[in-house]
């Protein structure tokens, strides 16, 4: 009934030699939606990014953006389709300036030709990258921080410059990795806006977070990954009394852990 | 404008200096030497600096223009494969020039697309072995490079202006202006590229490689075109090395060249466009005061030593410090604003 | 087919002291992540001490040839002591760059002392060649092939069977943990540092003696080095021990059938090759060590 997904992640499996990072990955994201990918550490979800952004290639399966198939295109030729990311540790440029960073982000609008470049005939276009870019600065609010080193940011404000960077690339969807890790109670409250203006903005928003009460708060729909394997799908409040993701985030050894494991090796078998 | 001036500065400095120094053959010819070696640093800089890749073989493309250029003056005739005999019949150095930048362009191209599926240690050696093949055939392909012999008689560059006649530049005066005619084309193109968004993709690619892929940087392309560039500048560079020395042994491709210009580069300020015209002048001039205390074997344990020490003393180089040290840009820093969303 | 067995032979003999040479190259990158750029210098220093040994000190052959090896590892240690101990933890350029200097320094400074005129190692093997059916082989060479296997056999031993290899091990897969589990991490490096460097004074004293010493010497063969590491995988011992005979193979076979002036192109040719087809070596960079 509901509209065709913008992303489908098709029965997406990634092993490394004998160790499997993802067993068998399938949902989908409509547009318009925030949709949270939530699991225990090692469970696979920056693994899942990596797939779905190009960085690894799945061991089966694939991954669907607005009706293609990603499988063989290379990072850079992904976002050109529309969906971009942002990283988990390193989302800047370090030694540039942040008004630098996001202008290297801009490197897609940039239109101008080699020859023009070098003939200087190309200051028109260079105007309109500052103009953009001052603009991506005011939306994450990082303005005051213009001339300042990347690298010298506080961590929360490198996520904000990792966000404008995603930004810049003008996306259809984005995909933010842990993008609150490291900020605070405010910091995150802010995030939480941004996001949501973002997304009202008609960006589809797919993200891996650890701080459980923003999940809640900002997600449409939340997607539970443990071992490799998906153990739940729904809205948060369907989430958060669901039996298999309160034993996959509290046991140890717990009966879902024995369960996605003895389905891991069936399958591996 | 600001920006340019220490640059416009030093070249005015660099066309007043014979004037300075008077008609001094031995200082003119150093300068002319260093000129030339510091252009080929400042397309090393494209790659080493700029795009953050160690590229230590980076004389094959000096050594290729300095080939090109010499041959397509000097004419050959040669017997390839299967008993196919080529002649080529002497053209002007002009051309030789050109030819010079477009085969090191393409051999630039052909290396970049081979070398950059690799990073790290296996690039840096993969560049040297690719040095080392070409001078390997320098050395042993004896009918068209003469070998171990070198080729000589090589025809100096001629200057023609329509109504003016022709001039073939013989004297060093002449030659050190060209150097410096070409080498300031070479800061004007490098200076646009970097100052672009293909610089920002290289300096991008550089700091932070999954992040400029994840901005849709294509890495092989960027990278490519940087090598493509660089090779070409030091092939223009190779060619007037050819013309102005009038000949050329399978040594031009010596690694110790290459070393040179990664001490210029990096002592002067990689990834800066003054950086390498700074190192490369205190490198190329360096031997010049050292050589009435020292022999060349004590000359180059300096020059080791000044590799080992920058990396302990000044990483960044000279120029970075320098720029550091004066800091005439740089107000205090602003205070941190709460980070705000706007709607 | 006789003298492609006599080519066989002579593979046999050049790839052992290839292989202590990649050996010792490959031991410092995988453990210590430095390309060592003063690898054919210490080559040119242990070839030079060997001769020095003999000539000057009279110390004889068969204790000249360790004499050599213990100058390269305390050449080694030093180095290590001086340039790389500080900058443990800066990036790989800036310890390449280092090494560039230190090479230099090393190699010029050899020209300086000796001069740029070739020596000869004198020898105690007789001159006449050893016949083996329809192929020959002096004494000299065979003797350099019995030393470069003992002593890739006893670099095997000492990684395989010794605390000291065992801390290697540990500090190849994870220098973090190893220095958690109480491994010196800093001696490790410094012995692996000097070990691989007496391994390149070992190849230098051996085939010092059956060309000639010069101080230009280290420079083909520091290239070579990096050849057979990069065809047996950086970082893989195993590897490079293979990588050595394969390429001594490929030199006497293209020195042999093509040109002998492109012999010591063979090296280059290989490493293109190898990116073209197989860009992580022959064998894997994950391989463990030993």
């Amino acid at each position: 009934m509901s509209p065709a997904p913008i992303l489908s992640v098709d029965h997406v499996g990634v092993r490394f030699g004998g160790l499997t990072a993802i067993a068998d990955l399938h949902f989908d994201v409509h547009p318009g939606e925030i949709v949270s990918l939530i699991g225990p550490n090692g469970a696979g979800k920056t693994t899942a990014f990596n797939v779905m952004t190009g960085f690894l290639k799945p061991s089966q399966g694939q991954v669907r953006f607005r009706g293609t198939s990603l499988q063989g295109l290379k990072p850079h030729e992904i976002v050109r389709l529309g969906l971009s990311r942002t990283f988990q540790r390193t989302s800047v440029f370090p030694d540039d300036t942040v008004f630098d960073n996001v202008m290297i982000g801009l490197h897609r609008r940039g239109r101008s030709r080699l020859v023009d470049t070098l003939l200087g005939r190309d200051r028109a276009g260079e105007a309109d990258l500052r103009a953009r870019a001052r603009d991506l600065l005011d939306t994450v609010g990082l303005s005051a921080r213009a001339q300042d080193k990347a690298g010298a940011l506080a961590y929360g404000e490198q996520r904000l410059v990792g966000v404008a960077l995603a930004l810049a690339t003008e996306p259809a969807m984005l995909l933010l990795d842990e993008p609150v890790s490291g900020m605070n109670a405010s910091e995150t409250q802010v995030f939480v806006r941004l996001i949501r203006s973002i997304r009202d903005r008609g960006v589809t928003i797919l993200l891996v977070e650890h701080d459980m009460p923003m999940v809640m708060e900002v997600s449409d729909r939340i997607v539970v990954l443990n071992y490799g394997r998906l153990i739940a799908e729904g809205p948060p409040a369907a989430i958060r009394a669901d039996p298999a993701v309160i034993e996959a985030y509290l046991g140890q050894g717990s009966a879902a852990r024995d369960a996605a494991r003895a389905a891991r090796e069936t399958s591996d078998a | 404008m600001t920006r340019h001036l220490p640059a416009l500065a030093l070249l005015a400095a660099l066309v007043a200096l014979p004037l300075a120094l008077g008609n001094e053959p031995y200082l003119l010819n150093a300068l002319i030497t260093t000129g030339i070696v510091t252009i080929a640093a400042m397309s090393l800089n494209l790659l080493l600096g700029f795009t953050g890749q160690l590229s230590l073989g980076h004389i094959a493309f000096f050594g290729i223009g300095a080939y090109v250029s010499a041959l397509t003056s000097l004419g050959f005739d040669i017997e390839i494969v299967g008993g196919l005999r080529v002649v080529h019949a002497p053209w002007p150095a002009a051309v030789g020039f050109l030819l010079a930048v477009l085969v090191t362009a393409a051999c630039g191209y052909l290396v970049g697309r081979l070398s950059f599926r690799v990073r790290g240690a296996y690039f840096v050696i993969v560049t040297i072995s690719f040095a080392e093949v070409v001078r390997l055939v320098a050395l042993n392909w004896v009918e068209l490079t003469q070998g171990p012999l070198a080729l000589t008689g090589i025809p100096p560059f001629t200057l023609g202006l329509p109504g003016l006649g022709t001039t073939v530049l013989r004297t060093k005066l002449q030659n050190y202006y060209l150097v410096l005619v070409v080498g300031t084309l070479c800061y004007a193109l490098i200076a646009r590229l970097v100052g672009s968004r293909f610089g920002r993709a290289m300096r991008g690619l550089k700091e932070n490689e999954s992040l400029a892929l994840s901005v849709g940087i294509d890495a092989t392309r960027t990278l490519t075109l940087a090598a493509v560039i660089s090779a070409a500048m030091a092939g223009a560079a190779g060619s007037l090395y050819a013309h102005y020395l009038r000949i050329i042994d399978p040594d031009v491709f010596l690694f110790s060249t290459t070393v040179t210009m990664v001490i210029m580069v990096v002592g002067g300020g990689k990834g800066t466009l003054l950086g390498p015209i700074v190192g490369g002048l205190i490198f190329g001039l360096l031997p010049v005061a050292l050589r009435p205390v020292m022999v060349p074997e004590a000359q180059w344990m300096v020059f080791g030593l000044v590799l080992i020490v920058i990396q302990f003393v000044m990483p960044r180089g000279i120029v970075p410090g320098l720029a550091r040290l004066f800091a005439w840009r740089r107000a205090p820093a602003p205070v941190p604003l709460p980070v705000e969303v706007r709607s | 087919m006789t003298e492609f067995l006599q080519h066989l032979l002579n593979t046999l003999i050049l790839g052992g002291t290839y292989a202590l040479l990649g050996i010792g190259l490959t031991l410092i990158f995988g453990i210590m992540n430095v390309v060592n750029f003063t690898h054919g210098a210490l080559y040119t220093v242990g070839a030079y001490v060997m001769y020095l040994a003999v000539t000057a000190l009279g110390l004889g052959f068969f204790a000249a040839l360790p004499t050599a090896i213990l100058g390269g590892f305390l050449l080694g240690a030093v180095l290590d002591l001086v340039l790389l101990r500080p900058l443990r933890g800066a990036d790989m350029d800036t310890t390449m760059l280092v090494m560039i200097g230190a090479g230099i320094v090393l190699q010029s400074g050899t020209l300086w002392l000796f001069g740029g005129v070739a020596k000869s190692i004198p020898t105690p093997f007789p001159d006449a060649p050893l016949q083996l059916g329809p192929v020959s082989v002096s004494w000299l060479r065979l003797f350099v092939l019995g030393a470069a296997v003992s002593l890739i056999v006893l670099t095997y031993g000492l990684i395989n069977r010794t605390r000291l290899g065992l801390a290697m091990r540990a500090t190849f897969q994870d220098h973090d943990t190893a220095a958690l589990m109480g491994v010196n991490v800093r001696l490790v490096y410094t012995a692996t540092f000097a070990i691989g460097s007496s391994l390149a004074a070992a190849a230098g004293a051996l085939l010092g003696p059956v060309y000639v010493v010069f101080p230009q010497m280290g420079g083909m063969a520091e290239l070579k080095a990096f050849a057979i590491v990069i065809l047996g995988g950086l970082g893989s011992i195993t590897g490079a021990a293979i990588g050595g005979f394969i390429l001594a193979l490929a030199e006497e076979l293209g020195a042999g059938y093509i040109s002998s002036g492109y012999r010591d192109a063979m090296g280059f040719l290989i490493i293109i090759a190898v990116l073209v087809f197989k860009p992580t070596g022959l064998f894997a960079k994950a391989e463990r060590i030993g």
